[in-house]
């Protein structure tokens, strides 16, 4: 375990090139999420409130 | 009145499509990235030159494959906005700029920590790596013009034409390593000859090359369902579908 995650010493390029990578991707899975959850919050609070 | 008709239509349809699609591709995208990142962790052997460094392959060669996929469906969807006026293409494009921009920082940012183990440099002016940053200047810019014009038609056209002309970057970055015998090293997969990688290194980088792609068309479906929800708030297939709570 200790082996692999030292990468054969080039632990400091490999791991971060891999957080990056996540946080990348997580990152614009959560700003579309996020938008999609803004507008679908808008148009259903217009829709309740032209119900009413 | 039919034309009008007919564009409105086509974004209706479109939601509904990606709504049926997204959590598909997404399932398809986990298993895709999981098995790729896997093998390539794990399964794929050592390289006899660069050790364990080379595994950062797996993440930067499809983040550079996807900004330049990405840019090449912009540049199509900007032809269908010049051609036709397609509403829908102008939206796609628009949802699509940020993820490439980003998918190029991160080619960019992977590469500079292979390059400094390797090539004992965090950066140099290589033909690829100039090219490279040349692509997220454009995508840089196309998003700033398009948040600079308020009205929207010209939007379209001006970024439409924007994404046009980027598109001769394409080639070069794609070609920068052999018409220029630089720092970074020739293609290895996509070449006339059969790649020069073993199945075993081959195999993982297909996977994640592959769920990176997926991976686009899944944030970019989501993202332009939210912008179709956005532009055509006030159209009466939204109203009735948000009265009825299933947007």
């Amino acid at each position: 375990m200790t082996e692999f995650l030292s990468m054969g010493g080039y632990a400091v390029y490999v791991w971060p090139s891999f957080a990056l990578t996540a946080l990348v991707t997580l990152a614009n899975l959560y700003f579309a999420l996020h938008r999609r959850k803004k507008v679908v919050a808008r148009l259903q609070r217009e829709a309740s409130q032209s119900a009413t | 009145m039919f034309r009008w008709f007919h564009k409105l239509a086509s974004t209706r349809n479109f939601y509904r499509l990606a709504e049926i699609l997204a959590p598909w591709l997404a399932i398809l995208c986990a298993i895709l990235l999981g098995v790729g990142l896997f093998q390539g962790l794990f399964v794929a052997p050592t390289d006899y030159e660069q050790g364990e460094s080379y595994r950062i392959i797996f993440v930067h060669v499809p983040s550079a494959w996807l900004s330049l996929f990405i840019y090449m469906t912009m540049a199509f969807c900007s032809l269908l906005v010049i051609v036709w006026k397609m509403k829908l293409a102008d939206i796609v494009a628009e949802v699509s700029a940020p993820v490439g921009a980003s998918f190029t920082f991160l080619a960019l940012a992977t590469g500079s920590l292979w390059g400094k183990p390797m090539w004992g440099t965090w950066w140099e002016w290589d033909a690829r790596l100039t090219s490279e940053l040349i692509l997220l200047f454009i995508y840089i810019g196309y998003m700033a013009l398009r948040a600079s014009i308020d009205n929207p038609a010209t939007r379209a056209r001006a970024s439409a034409i924007l994404a046009l002309v980027g598109v001769v970057n394409i080639p070069i970055i794609k070609f920068s390593v052999d018409w220029w015998n630089t720092l970074h090293q020739p293609a290895s997969i996509m070449k006339f000859d059969k790649p020069s990688i073993h199945p075993t290194m081959l195999q993982p980088l297909l996977l994640c090359a592959l769920g990176f792609t997926v991976f686009y068309f899944v944030v970019m479906l989501l993202n332009t369902r939210s912008l179709i929800l956005e532009r055509e708030s006030k159209s009466s297939w939204v109203q009735e579908r948000a009265a009825e709570g299933r947007l």
